[in-house]
């Protein structure tokens, strides 16, 4: 499984002269599950696509394993890195959905058995097992967006990044969504997730990344970036911590960035 | 006011109805929240409500459409847009695709209306203001995030000041400002006498910008009230909603049998915080 680092990147979009990310450096090892927040155009998908090469740096490197993404054409990047679009009407394609899912592990060469069990695993893993024959666009939004995290997944890349996962997601899709980065983790594989969700955030990830102006503001597990010594630095960048957060420190608990914590604690005061 | 008489809705080709019997008036001056499991009839609610279903959908509609008690049936798309504007999912849908720049993509719903070019100005600025996407003007709307797409798609529809407006999810790709922005900016049209219906996952938000409340499940109307008491019903965690955040802290507490009076006074410490 490989490690991603970002050396000094940044990048200016040709078109407005935009400097969407100015200049970060990033080390992400093999297995970790980070989720990187920040206000919208703070250079938070700007960033990723880098990561699978649709971007390429105006200065700056991107290295998979210690080898300089520059060198690797996008199809070979596609192997490792998976990205699954904010909006799945950019990526959805198909005519049924079963098509959809095979097209990505289809072009990495996986055919026959090997195919039918990626795809297989991916749909059920989204919950479209009893849907494979379906028009993609006889689903609504929330599950077409889970058909889009199905036709990456089906890649089996040892990267996984994801723009804004639960966004249209009812609990359940939520609650999907994590139990599927909870099975990539086991897997062994990266997860990287851009959310604004704060309490999907703090629930399932071991990382924080906030960025702001197209830099790394913040930078470690939810109970250190939610915890009461970076909220100035949050809110800098217009985010506040998760209720349990708030309610841990107003109580003397320390940092409990989730429910599940601040229950604990509270529980442990008898 | 927007009146559903009664109303079920099967798009064309389905085998069955996405929305069934179902009344609701939207009254002017308020804030009316919609929540449900995904694919429980939301998005097709807006549709209806606005007029797109059947008019530019095809599909069957019975039951009656109306809007300040008058029916709505004989009246085109067009007649229909004056009166009721909607805001999709999805602001790439929502953008003209015309516009070259954020400023004139304010601008082109009321250049359409045939309002006054002084008038169309100051609508499009206030609209820009409140917000505040001033600093992205002069970019092309292709090539903003998803986030600022979706602040200009609804500074668009500010812009058009519409006695009814109908959101669906219009918070969905926005950071907790830019939400904040758009709730402010809902509150203050429901002020000036506007009717809002807003569907939405984000229930801290709806708890905070909605008079009243209602679920849909399987198409079905099945809970209607005042915000605070729907948004806090036991019930809505089993049709798949979310709670707001201090719904499901006591929620939890309560399993872990931990005192109410704990979890009351910890929820009255954070909120001394929120507010200041």
């Amino acid at each position: 499984m490989p490690d991603l680092a970002v050396e000094s990147l940044i990048h200016v979009y040709r078109e407005g002269g935009v400097r969407a990310v100015d200049g970060v450096d990033l080390r992400i090892g093999a297995g970790e599950r980070v989720a990187i927040v920040g206000q919208n155009g703070s250079g938070k998908s700007t960033l990723v696509r880098h990561l699978n090469g649709l971007l390429r740096p105006t200065s700056g490197r991107v290295l998979l394993d210690g080898v300089d993404a520059a060198m690797r054409t996008v199809a070979q990047l596609a192997r490792s890195v998976g990205l699954v679009f904010q909006d799945p009407d950019r990526q959805i394609f198909a005519g049924s959905v079963r098509a959809e899912v095979e097209y990505g592990p289809r072009n990495l060469g996986i055919r026959g058995e090997e195919l039918r069990s990626a795809v297989d695993w991916a749909l059920a893993a989204v919950g479209l097992e009893f849907d494979a024959k379906t028009n993609p666009y006889d689903l609504g939004a929330s599950r077409r967006k889970l058909l889009a995290l199905a036709s990456v997944l089906a890649m089996r890349t040892p990267v996984l990044i994801l723009d804004e996962p639960t966004t249209g997601q009812d609990e359940r899709g939520v609650q999907r969504v994590r139990s599927v980065i909870g099975e990539a983790h086991a897997q062994g594989r990266s997860v990287i997730a851009i959310s604004h969700d704060m309490r999907f955030v703090a629930e399932g990830f071991e990382r924080v990344v906030v960025m702001r102006d197209g830099r790394v503001t913040l930078d470690g597990p939810p109970e250190q970036v939610f915890g009461r010594d970076a909220w100035d630095q949050l809110a800098a960048t217009f985010l506040e911590p998760p209720l349990p957060a708030v309610i841990g420190d107003r109580l003397g608990l320390g940092s409990t960035p989730t429910d599940e914590m601040l229950i604990r604690a509270l529980a442990s005061l008898g | 006011m927007l009146t559903l008489d009664e109303v079920s809705y099967r798009y064309a080709g389905a085998t069955r109805a996405s929305l069934r019997d179902v009344s609701l008036t939207l009254r002017d001056g308020e804030v009316l929240g919609v929540v449900g499991r995904s694919e429980a009839g939301k998005s097709t609610l807006c549709l209806v409500a606005s007029g797109l279903a059947p008019r530019t959908l095809g599909g069957t509609l019975s039951g009656r459409l109306l809007i300040d008690g008058a029916d709505t049936a004989a009246r085109a798309m067009h007649e229909m847009a004056s009166d009721v504007a909607i805001g999709f999912q999805n602001p790439g849908t929502q953008l003209s695709g015309v516009a070259t720049t954020v400023y004139e993509e304010v601008a082109f719903g009321p250049m359409n209306l045939g309002i006054a070019r002084d008038e169309v100005l100051r609508r499009t600025e206030s609209s820009i203001d409140a917000l505040a996407i001033r600093v992205l003007s002069d970019r092309d709307p292709d090539r903003l995030s998803g986030g600022q797409q979706q602040l200009v798609a609804i500074a668009g529809l500010l812009a058009l000041a519409p006695r009814h407006l109908i959101l669906d999810e219009p918070t969905a790709q926005l950071d907790p400002a830019g939400t904040r922005l758009v709730s402010d900016a809902i509150r203050r049209l429901a002020a000036g006498g506007a009717s809002i219906l807003i569907v939405e996952q984000k229930v801290d938000l709806l708890a905070g910008v909605c008079d009243r409340v209602l679920a849909l499940d399987e198409g079905r109307l099945t809970l209607e009230g005042p915000a605070g008491s729907i948004l806090a019903d036991p019930t809505l965690h089993a049709l798949g909603v979310a709670e707001p955040s201090p719904v499901r802290l006591r929620r939890l507490a309560n399993e872990a049998r931990i005192p109410s009076r704990a979890i009351e006074l910890a929820l009255g410490r954070a909120a001394n915080v929120t507010d200041a």
